[in-house]
């Protein structure tokens, strides 16, 4: 038997060497993705991005407000605010028009003579508070000031995620400005020589901290979430090739012929998932590769597996064997690569959505969450973070595996039964 | 010790959803040492028969023996025993010959080292030496259907199926392997074969079988077969006496 078990994974293995375009898809195209996507999702990570996007500044106030709001904005980094466009001030009907178009994505309109009313709005409580105390000694005359309304048009095909960002920024600038208008205007009132009463600085303000309590600094960042998600997306890719293998060997006859030979089925399936552990191995030791050393060339932080590499072996080769089962079922069920690489491929980016690989299962609705809860790309994507992110031991990651390999037995197991029921017909 | 290679007894196959029967009450007894020719038109249920016997298909019904063994409940046995040569160039093209024949030959449970050696020897007599270390999708059509009878045949089976061995191919190919299939024969191994050529037919095979419909409908030596066919000067006339002479296309 064990003869027969290493022919078969000597002829994966060549078949596999032999098809240059397998190759790489299989070992070139995760690296590129890996690269790509943490690329791409640092940018949200950094505090300070490279690339700063440009926001139409309608500005009909010409006060203190609207100079506070563009300041703020650019000093972010993140933004290059306009009010201008050819010499000319912008209009709210251009700048409506320009972001609906999408030649913008956001529009910022501050309303006229803002800075002046919320200055007398503010003088006027502030009055009335010293009045009512008795430190003023006439009544106040109180004018009526209509509430002030900066509006924020957004391109319609502008991200939530985005929009919800800008509008919880402005609103807190928003604030910061009420707040230092009240401040200076009671420190009017009270007098002139008694110097800074009010602090501006924040009493209140917070820092991350790591819930384990151990004493190392480092937190998470994009490198350490990425990997493993896309990493993962990778590995479950290989059912695709996997699937067009067995189809292939159903359309050329030889698997006629090795079932009329005195070799199991199961040492067949057990040759090609001996070869497809192996190429999610080097799948995994590639990417981990290019997240330690290639990454801090592209200014990307280095990904951090010291002490964990081990452990993420293990996730990788269980993670590994669930998506080989669940190849082996769909080649066994495919009855032509058309059928079987659009369907594998498709199925993985729903398993990568479900499982939590691009948002989080805790911001999923219900159903999706007890979806989830049964992916087995959530179950080696939340080892992969007991691992790196919580430290976590063999028992912490105990129970996805379990889950993981039940997975592969099962998987397999149905695709014997189904091979079977079909030459039965 | 079992005197017959093959032993069918009424013997049924009926696929899912088809309305006849593809193979309907055969039954027939093929003697060790034989070349039998299994001849029919196209869906006389020539491959059904030979994918049951092979262990491909499971009968609906009906029993059969090979070499005294029983499907029912020896099919590993039988595998042992059978060798298989299918109509398709069941190999894998981008594997040299070597390589296929290595694989093949170690599923049906030859080790390494005896395989090495029967894998020299059979591309030595079938004149492919050469052309050991080369991929198969480099390979001309007859050159493959001779890699494909000798990944049939490493393990030296006591029976051997070939389903329409020499389609396709040029004379010379065809030649080198109907001669390796008479030599084969003559070291004693049995060969079940089917062909829509039945000159070659005639000349190689030692008994005949002509099924139609799934059922035989004449069973005896070429010779035999001739002679009691009226107006019959060769085989091909008796399988237009006994089958027809309308088309027969299936689906």
């Amino acid at each position: 038997m064990f003869h027969k078990l290493k022919r078969s994974v000597i002829k994966e293995i060549l078949l596999q060497m032999r098809d240059p375009g397998g190759l790489i898809i299989l070992f070139v195209m995760p690296l590129v993705l890996i690269i790509t996507i943490t690329l791409i999702q640092d940018s949200t990570f950094r505090s300070v991005s490279d690339t700063s996007i440009p926001i139409l500044l309608v500005d009909n106030d010409h006060g203190t407000i609207s100079q506070t709001v563009k300041e703020q904005l650019e000093k972010n980094g993140a933004f290059e605010m306009l009010s201008e466009i050819d010499g000319k001030p912008i209009s709210e009907a251009f700048a409506s028009e320009a972001v609906f178009k999408g030649k913008y994505q956001l529009a910022i309109v501050i309303p006229k003579h803002l800075s002046r009313d919320l200055q007398q709005k503010v003088n006027q409580n502030v009055q009335a508070i010293l009045s009512d105390l008795g430190f003023e000694e006439s009544e106040t005359v109180i004018e009526e000031i209509s509430p002030k309304e900066i509006k924020l048009y957004f391109d319609p095909a502008t991200q939530m995620a985005f929009k919800n960002s800008v509008k919880n920024g402005i609103d807190k600038m928003i604030a910061q400005i009420e707040n230092q208008s009240i401040y200076a205007a009671f420190q009017e009132q009270i007098g002139e020589d008694v110097g800074a009463l009010f602090e501006e600085e924040s009493f209140i303000t917070f820092s991350e901290m790591k819930p384990s309590g151990e004493d190392e600094e480092v937190l998470p960042n994009s490198v350490q979430h990425n990997v493993p998600a896309w990493t993962l997306f990778a590995i479950f890719f290989i059912m695709v090739p996997l699937s067009i293998n067995i189809v292939k060997e159903k359309q050329q006859g030889t698997l006629v012929r090795l079932i009329s030979n005195p070799v199991s089925y199961a040492i067949v399936l057990a040759g090609k998932t001996i070869t497809y552990l192996l190429i999610c191995l080097i799948q995994f030791y590639l990417m981990v590769g290019v997240g330690v050393y290639l990454f801090p060339y592209f200014e990307l932080p280095a990904l951090d597996v010291s002490g964990h590499l081990f452990l993420m072996t293990i996730v990788a080769l269980f993670s590994g064997l669930a998506a080989i089962g669940f190849g082996v079922l769909l080649g066994t069920i495919a009855k032509t690569p058309e059928q079987s690489a659009p369907f594998g491929a498709t199925f993985v980016v729903i398993l990568a959505a479900v499982g939590g690989v691009w948002i989080p299962v805790f911001a999923m609705p219900k159903i999706m969450q007890m979806i989830a809860v049964a992916s087995p790309m959530n179950w080696g994507l939340e080892a992969f973070y007991d691992v790196l992110l919580r430290k976590g031991t063999i028992a912490a990651i105990l129970p996805e595996i379990i889950f993981l390999l039940l997975f592969f037995i099962i998987t397999v197991l149905f695709a014997i039964g189904y091979d079977k029921k079909e030459r039965a017909v | 010790m079992a005197t017959k290679a093959i032993e069918i007894e009424g013997l049924f196959k009926k696929y899912k959803d088809a309305e006849a029967f593809s193979v309907n009450d055969l039954s027939i007894a093929i003697d060790k040492g034989e070349i039998f020719g299994l001849l029919g038109p196209n869906g006389a249920g020539k491959t059904t028969l030979i994918s049951m016997l092979c262990g491909l298909l499971k009968p609906t019904s009906g029993s059969f023996t090979i070499f005294g063994l029983s499907y029912k409940d020896q099919s590993s046995e039988i595998k042992k025993i059978i060798g298989i040569v299918p109509q398709d160039i069941a190999l894998y093209p981008t594997l040299t010959a070597y390589e296929n024949l290595m694989y093949f030959g170690s599923m049906n449970g030859l080790k390494a080292s005896q395989l090495r050696v029967k894998v020299k020897e059979s591309l030595e007599k079938l004149g492919l030496e050469k052309f050991a270390n080369k991929r198969l999708d480099t390979f001309s059509g007859g050159m493959k259907r001779r890699i494909n009878l000798i990944a049939g045949i490493l393990h030296k089976p006591e029976i051997l199926f070939l389903d329409e061995p020499t389609v396709g191919v040029d004379v010379q190919s065809k030649n080198v392997i109907i001669a390796y299939l008479k030599e084969l024969n003559s070291n004693g191994m049995t060969i079940i074969y089917t062909s829509h050529h039945l000159i070659e037919a005639q000349d190689l095979c030692t008994k005949i079988a002509i099924i139609d419909q799934g059922k035989i409908y004449a069973h005896a030596s070429p010779g035999k077969l001739i002679e009691q066919t009226p107006n019959a000067k060769n085989l091909e006339d008796v399988f237009i006496a006994i089958t027809g002479k309308e088309l027969r296309d299936v689906s």
